[in-house]
């Protein structure tokens, strides 16, 4: 058999990280906060608060990019026929899993994404986050190779797979005509943001490569564990690549674990925050990205998943779990605890013996 | 024959990672219903030494045949 060279089979994932790294730094540039131009876990946060589901004033924005992603790999999957809905399996428990994969997300600051955008700006403490969510996916897989599966998904109506998306895109043009509904912050992260269109537009750009190239962030440790299988990790390498020359250039590189832009230095907590992560999002099967474009493409599952992710920031900012550059949240160690003990619940209980 | 229609990413290569490592067929029939696992189940098998046939079925199924090589 002709083997293919690495970077022709992985050209599209590549491409999708160094697209992503460079949309982080573009967005920054044009007025997102530091290190967190791209970040799937602050963006769904800033759009709990905007829905008025938490009353954090500091966060609170319809992140167009979030709009931008899922419309972006509907599109694609449209295009390519892989528009394919389909739905039902475990929904509660995805919902709940999707909250706790956001608590632990908040407790460190950030998703996958942002981790690797992190560490590109010399935040040594994200590294300790990855140690933490190469721990959560490592545990996760030993559960998958002793048969974990929340069950199998099923085949669902075309207007059940289009209602996230058209969902979002209605709560975007809301915002977007002036309809005061939604709240805006003032100051804080929330009121940081690049220009909506350019923000909509790269975040077209990336849900539509990701669909393709099918980037992701547990992926690609996952894989790479389980089957020897290197393509997905690419992503890691292309983001890193983007960021750190694009922070040179723009000279945000700065290297340490104190005063880094919205980030603490509690290392058990940004190491166990993001061990839920890993952990959380290798049950459900992909990281936020991910499903954000698996709801892009019509699965409910996923859908049902970013809708947990939104109630968990909802609950981290209500609950004080969430961190801040000062340090944890006065319940954030204690929630860290709870989801795992919830994760490792769900973990042992859903190991099926049937092939 | 593993049915893995309707299980999410990965276990579709973790059941055929199961039956290929307990009893090393000669044959396997896989079924699954998305293109991802098909490249996935595809991809793992040539690198355990299998060659694979995919037959598209309807209803976006596919059926994919693994005979060693």
């Amino acid at each position: 058999m002709k083997k293919e060279s690495f970077i022709k089979r992985y050209w599209l994932v590549v491409l999708c990280g160094l697209v992503i790294g460079a949309a982080a730094v573009v967005l920054t540039a044009l007025g997102n906060p530091k290190n967190m131009g791209f970040c799937i876990a602050c963006f769904l946060r800033d759009i709990a608060g905007a829905t008025h589901l938490h009353s954090a004033g500091v966060v609170q924005y319809f992140r167009p990019e979030i709009v931008g992603i899922v419309v972006g790999a509907m599109l694609m999957a449209l295009v390519g026929k892989e528009f394919k809905p389909k739905g039902g399996s475990s929904p509660i428990l995805r919902f709940t899993l999707g909250a706790a994969v956001m608590v632990g997300a908040l407790v460190f600051l950030g998703c996958p994404l942002r981790m690797v955008i992190r560490i590109g700006g010399g935040d040594l403490n994200a590294i300790v986050g990855l140690v933490g969510f190469i721990l959560g996916i490592l545990i996760g897989i030993l559960f998958l190779k002793k048969g974990f599966s929340l069950g199998r998904a099923y085949k669902q109506s075309k207007v059940e797979g289009l209602t996230f998306p058209v969902m979002l895109t209605f709560g975007f043009i809301l915002t977007f005509i002036g309809v005061t509904f939604f709240a805006v912050s003032e100051k804080g992260p929330g009121s940081m943001h690049a220009p909506w269109y350019i923000a909509l537009g790269i975040g077209l750009i990336v849900g539509a490569l990701a669909q393709k190239s099918r980037l992701c962030m547990v992926g690609g440790i996952r894989d790479a564990v389980l089957f020897k299988e290197f393509g997905l990790l690419a992503a890691f390498v292309g983001i890193l690549v983007a960021v750190l020359v694009g922070n040179l250039i723009t000279g945000n590189l700065n290297f340490g674990f104190e005063g880094q832009p919205i980030a603490h230095t509690e290392w058990l907590w940004n190491l166990l925050g993001m061990t839920v992560v890993g952990w959380g999002c290798t049950l459900l099967g992909g990281c936020p990205l991910r499903q954000l474009i698996l709801a892009g493409e019509g699965n409910s599952d996923s859908a049902i998943t970013v809708l947990g992710m939104v109630a968990g920031a909802a609950a981290a900012h209500t609950l004080k779990t969430a961190s801040s550059a000062d340090g944890t949240g006065a319940n954030g160690p204690v929630a860290v605890i709870a989801c795992l003990v919830f994760i490792l619940i769900v973990s042992v209980t859903h190991l099926r013996k049937e092939q | 024959m593993i049915d893995a229609r309707g299980l999410a990413c990965p276990l579709p290569v973790i059941q055929v990672q199961r039956a290929i490592e307990k009893s090393h067929p000669d044959t396997l029939e896989v079924l699954v219903d998305n293109k991802p696992a098909v490249q996935n189940v595809t991809r793992f098998a040539n690198h355990a030494g299998y060659a694979v046939e995919v037959k598209e079925l309807e209803d976006d199924e596919f059926s994919l045949t693994l005979t060693k090589a």
